[in-house]
């Protein structure tokens, strides 16, 4: 599914970025919110795109609880849930247009998938059977950085690159509260601002960095972080996925039209763990994350579906099956990849020849073809 | 043939790529109307204008991040940190991304950065600004690490290294920045592959392997060491890595013994792995043990007390001797 790309005034920016607070478009009892100026930004959000939404953040959620089933069986060595953050992936996501280029961290499968990137191809690193899954020119969506916060500094190079080319599109740097403290994001402001490029930041504030609460990283809001270097920011309840798209459309509007970068805080919980590694029992109360499962992205957008009468049985049965096909092909995919020959080893590490890497190379063949392999 | 200063050439070896490539890009602190703190890039902003000479926010990671996403639209980045002891800022980039970019993505994205750094000691400077992290580096898969001794050599391969599809940490030997030498600006780029040594001075009693800064110290010894009747061979690495052994181990046939001599620490520095590798190679061929002279275990000292650091022909000799005397 892909959301047209709507014309925003560029007249009308100021007044959108001058809304002082909170952007939600629907409540957490699932209600559409009055007075806020970002309804005009999804003002052609109808059923069918509010449907397909919720169709895309379900799938998303199935793809994931497959992914940490497949980690707790041990087909994957690890992986890093989204659940709870679909609303502010794919709200984000699908404001994107097919020239952007997005620059994401390792949780953002939803957004991922919203590119088009099959969702085999993500575990493809997960599993330990390359180090990332697809190529990045082919969706507009660059191989997960691990280092968090580099990716930042990533993005304002190719929005830079965007501007030298005078193109009509916008580079999407996605990180967490926990990379917000990096070096990297605070240079990346630095450059953004200095070179008015058309970059997105869009920091999913999940509340969580492992541990460490996002009061450890700050005690001010993050979304208000770039007012210092001249990014105006935009905080947005990241779990309403109209407020979320409505916000991302209004940031790369302003890029587009040459305003330079934008700052958007999406206000969210990491229902899971950091990792499958991860046990939040040792840091954070159930109590909090009972707070937060009633603020659930999907149980939202499913009340304001059934509010205004855009769910039916026939569309359940439709998105069910959507999601456990996805499932079902993930596990397919996941079980079919095969560890790659040691010869892969030494594959790309440079474009041209490399004298050294190709002795070892061969001495390590020569090494493998010693051993016994009725041993 | 034009004779030019070692900075010169590489100004003229940049403008070449300027021309050449519209893909290519400047980035750094002070490169634009300054021309950089050496004057390496003088004159290029106002030639190839602000959106190809670009002068950057005083952030090193910030200068390498941002040169990652501009390789990734499609750009040929070159990039100027000012000093070597400024680097350590941008290492993540250039050890967590810049490196492993291509590896990571399966060869599906190209690295082409050029990360140029004025590096290594005997200008007087205040700390800082006087060291060879080249190890650092050279230790780091998928990065290419070369140096240049001299003007002509500047001229080529700094061209040569933009043109390459792999990222270079392309080092400048500093206080030879002011050195004249014949530059052959006709000659193909092809003429010497970037990642060979070349034997600069020919010799029969022992060899001495250096690079950059060093080379001209090596070959002062190796002028000095023919008056006093001891033919010294000297080789310029040039490239770090990948080591160009082939050269390496044909001169220690033939005359059987090794001094490698660095400005960078001794300990773990380069000379160790060319050490290595000739022992396991050419122990046969060897008439005494390799010997090394560089940098101490100290930090790089206050200038007053540079020359105690740097290797000068004197240590050299003392090494070389040391070689010819081992029974």
């Amino acid at each position: 599914m892909a959301i047209a790309q709507v014309r925003i005034p560029e007249g009308k920016i100021p007044e959108w970025m001058g809304f002082d607070g909170l952007v939600q478009l629907i409540s957490v009892d699932g209600q559409r919110t009055v007075g806020c100026p970002y309804w005009d930004l999804v003002a052609d959000v109808g059923a069918e795109q509010l449907r397909d939404l919720y169709r895309d953040m379900t799938v998303v959620r199935r793809i994931d609880a497959e992914a940490m089933a497949l980690q707790r069986q041990g087909e994957l060595g690890l992986w890093a849930p989204l659940l709870g953050q679909e609303a502010a992936q794919v709200g984000s996501a699908r404001a994107l247009q097919p020239d952007d280029f997005v620059f994401p961290s390792y949780r953002e499968h939803g957004v991922a998938y919203c590119r088009g990137v099959d969702p085999v191809a993500m575990l493809r690193l997960w599993r330990g059977t390359a180090l990332s899954g697809w190529d990045p020119t082919d969706f507009g969506i660059a191989t997960p950085a691990i280092i968090v916060g580099s990716q930042a500094l990533h993005a304002t190079g190719y929005a830079l690159g965007i501007l030298l080319d005078g193109a009509p599109s916008a580079a999407v740097a996605y990180f967490g509260d926990g990379a917000s403290s990096e070096g990297d994001v605070a240079e990346a402001f630095g450059f953004a601002a200095s070179y008015t490029v058309p970059v997105v930041f869009v920091c999913q504030n999940n509340q969580w960095a492992i541990s460490e609460p996002v009061r450890l990283q700050s005690h001010a809001s993050i979304a208000r972080r770039g007012e210092g270097y001249g990014i105006p920011g935009i905080e947005v309840d990241g779990n309403d996925v109209l407020a979320v798209l409505a916000a991302t459309r209004l940031a790369l509007a302003r890029a587009y039209a040459g305003q330079g970068p934008t700052l958007i805080e999406a206000v969210t919980y990491r229902l899971g763990p950091h990792t499958t590694s991860d046990d939040p029992t040792r840091y954070r109360s159930h109590v909090e994350e009972d707070e937060w499962r009633a603020k659930d992205p999907l149980v939202r957008l499913r009340a304001l579906l059934q509010a205004e009468g855009l769910v039916d049985d026939t569309f359940d049965t439709d998105v069910n099956a959507a999601a456990d096909e996805a499932a079902a092909t993930l596990r397919r995919g996941c079980l079919a990849l095969a560890d790659p020959a040691p010869d892969a080893l030494f594959e790309h590490v440079y474009a041209a020849p490399h004298p050294l890497l190709e002795e070892e190379r061969a001495a390590y063949a020569e090494y493998l073809a010693t051993l016994d392999p009725e041993a | 043939m034009a004779t030019m200063s070692l900075g010169k050439a590489l100004n003229a070896g940049l403008r070449v790529a300027l021309e050449r490539d519209p893909k290519v890009v400047l980035m750094g602190e002070d490169i634009g109307k300054l021309g950089g703190v050496f004057r390496v890039t003088e004159g290029l902003q106002r030639d190839f204008g602000e959106r190809r000479v670009i002068d950057t926010p005083l952030a090193e990671s910030g200068v390498i991040g941002t040169a990652v996403g501009l390789a990734l639209r499609g750009y040929r980045p070159v990039c100027e940190i000012q000093f070597d002891g400024f680097v350590y800022p941008a290492f993540d980039q250039i050890v967590s991304q810049v490196a492993k970019l291509r590896y990571r993505n399966e060869g599906r994205v190209s690295m082409p950065l050029t990360i140029r750094i004025p590096y290594g000691g005997g200008i007087g400077a205040v700390e800082h600004h006087s060291e060879s992290p080249e190890v650092y580096f050279a230790h780091t898969a998928g990065l290419r690490v070369v140096t240049p001794s001299n003007a002509g050599d500047a001229h080529r391969m700094i061209q040569q290294a933009i043109a390459s599809d792999d990222p270079v940490v392309f080092f400048e030997p500093k206080r030879r920045y002011w050195e004249k030498d014949e530059v052959d600006e006709a000659a193909p780029l092809s003429a010497v592959a970037l990642d060979k040594a070349r034997v600069v001075m020919e010799g029969t009693d022992v060899t001495v392997a250096a690079y950059g800064p060093m080379v001209a110290t090596a070959l002062d010894a190796a002028r000095i060491g023919e008056a006093e009747g001891i033919s010294i061979e000297v080789i310029d690495l040039r490239s770090l890595s990948p080591l160009d052994f082939h050269t390496i181990e044909a001169s220690v046939h033939k005359t059987g013994r090794l001094v490698v001599a660095h400005e960078a620490s001794v300990f773990c520095g380069l000379g160790a792995e060319i050490a290595a590798r000739v022992s396991e190679r050419c122990f046969y061929h060897l008439e005494s043990p390799v010997r090394r002279v560089g940098g101490f275990a100290t930090p790089y000292p206050a200038s007053k007390m540079e020359r105690h650091f740097l290797p000068d022909a004197d240590r050299i000799l003392y090494e070389v001797d040391r070689c010819l005397q081992a029974a």
